[in-house]
């Protein structure tokens, strides 16, 4: 029987693991957005002198573990695991990308949830003993993306407004035993979600239900209320996504309306940048988690604050066999002081 | 306080929730986009008969003038900034079509001239090439019967 479980999908940590060191690496037009300050390295195109946009990716995220070490004084012989994954296909640019690093290596795929679901798995690697350092990271880039889901980027084409921009970055962060926080306390794992959803141009109503039914599992699991967080934070639900979790998750009698946002919404103005319903892609989460809230954590001007990671399941090829979309959603509380 | 909502039920409170296109701004400047890129053709079709040549020749020369256009600004990466504006208006005619097989080629150009320019070329012309083809024959056959 295990110990540290609550509820049907939550894990307490005992031994609660510290964020130690985060980066962030953005693309040109999320370096304009309202975050830019936040960023570690701002490209100034997305080809970053490689040959393609996949090896473009592949150097984001070797460049942000890079980063990662460099920020906390480690080596990569220092690290015990290095759990990575993005959105191409076989995750080539989390596999390429970290090949060198000499690291044992977890690749996981979640879509868009990536990031919080490889701190999950990380987090329970420290508690459980297993490993003293790991390093959580992932990446996106809209021209592979593109390439991959959608038109070549020269083809002249309108986007719904329910379209989502998918972020150019990479963010990570170093997980550690010992330190003084920010803490991951708690991990609600999502389970698949789906409603029925198809139109793969409004991805943030196809992932809303999973991040309703991973909040409010979470309060279930802990007996938190919305209260003890001053920052509720989904992945990348987009405007169309936010409005319907915000009150689905009210309809289940949570209101998180005042403490509630969505890292899609926050990387970009949506109007200037013609983002259309806002950011998406693994890189919109831990590009935002990375930069933004780490360091409001870090400030103390934010203390508890939950992350909520949400992924798109589908591919290309189910898209086109007509299938709807299954959805995810995995949350990490992450607190400042330990209780 | 409604517990869950089914996927049929769900499905249309997203339809309620989703933002539509603006149909007639799109149509407007889908109309003013296309009209201009036809006034285009139309300056080369008279531009060329005022020199001489024959209906026959002036209508395949204004294609091929097109779609060079087309083309042309699809590299220099102005094509789909119009298409974002213009929709429909800069994909229906010609000069769309060309961007539509000129894009392809320029993205998959990092998979090499074979199996990259070459074999992903038409992978958006390409339904339209096939049953535009197969519609053709068809009505060459309808044609051939009636006749």
């Amino acid at each position: 029987m295990s110990t540290k479980r609550l509820g049907n999908q939550t894990v307490k940590l005992q031994n609660p693991p510290n964020i130690v060191s985060s980066a962030a690496i953005v693309g040109p037009k999320e370096g304009k957005g309202p975050l830019r300050l936040f960023f570690d390295n701002i490209l100034e195109d997305e080809m970053w002198g490689e040959k393609s946009w996949e090896k473009a990716e592949s150097k984001l995220i070797r460049e942000t573990f890079a980063l990662i070490l460099k920020k906390a004084n480690k080596s990569a012989g220092q690290i015990d695991y290095v759990i990575s994954g993005d959105l191409l296909n076989q995750c080539i640019a989390a596999n390429f990308g970290l090949r060198e690093s000499e690291v044992p290596f977890f690749g996981v795929y979640g879509a868009c949830s990536t990031m919080a679901e490889s701190m999950s798995i990380g987090s329970m690697l420290v508690d459980g003993g297993f490993a003293e350092h790991v390093v959580c990271i992932t990446s996106s880039h809209f021209c592979s993306a593109e390439k991959q889901f959608r038109f070549p980027l020269e083809l002249g084409t309108q986007r719904p407004p329910t379209a989502q921009w998918t972020v150019t970055g990479s963010g990570g962060v170093l997980l550690s035993a010992k330190g003084n926080g920010p803490y991951i306390t708690h991990i609600t794992t999502g389970k698949i979600v789906d409603k029925g959803i198809k139109d793969a141009n409004n991805m943030g109503a196809a992932m809303a239900p999973a991040a309703v039914d991973t909040i409010v599992t979470h309060f279930r699991d802990t007996g938190f209320s919305p209260d003890r967080y001053d920052l509720i934070v989904t992945g990348d639900l987009g405007a169309v996504g936010k409005e319907i979790c915000a009150e689905l998750v009210q309809e289940q009698g949570y209101n998180i309306s005042s403490v509630y946002n969505d890292c899609g919404l926050m990387i970009y103005d949506r109007e200037r940048q013609d983002t259309h319903a806002g950011g998406s892609g693994c890189g919109c989460s831990a590009t935002v988690f990375a930069s933004f809230i780490i360091k409001k954590l870090m400030e103390g001007s934010l203390k508890n604050v939950l992350f909520v990671a949400t992924g798109a399941l589908m591919s290309p090829t189910s898209t086109q066999q007509g299938e709807s979309i299954p959805s995810i959603a995995h949350a990490v509380s992450i607190s400042t002081v330990l209780q | 306080m409604r517990k869950t909502m089914t996927d049929k039920e769900y499905q249309n409170y997203v339809e309620k929730k989703s933002p539509n296109s603006n149909i007639v701004r799109n149509v407007i400047r889908a109309f003013i986009v296309g009209g201009l890129i036809c006034i285009v053709g139309q300056f080369i079709t008279n531009a060329l008969r005022m020199r001489g040549y024959d209906q026959e020749k002036v209508a395949g020369v204004t294609s091929l003038l097109m779609i060079l256009m087309g083309a042309l600004f699809t590299g220099l990466n102005l094509y789909d900034d119009l298409g974002r504006f213009a929709g429909a208006g800069s994909i229906v005619p010609i000069t769309g079509f060309a961007n539509s097989i000129v894009s392809p080629a320029m993205e998959f150009k990092s998979e090499g001239y074979v199996m990259g320019v070459g074999g992903r070329m038409f992978v958006i012309a390409g339904p339209v090439l096939v049953y535009g083809i197969s519609a053709s024959i068809v009505a060459g056959i309808v044609y051939f019967l009636l006749r």
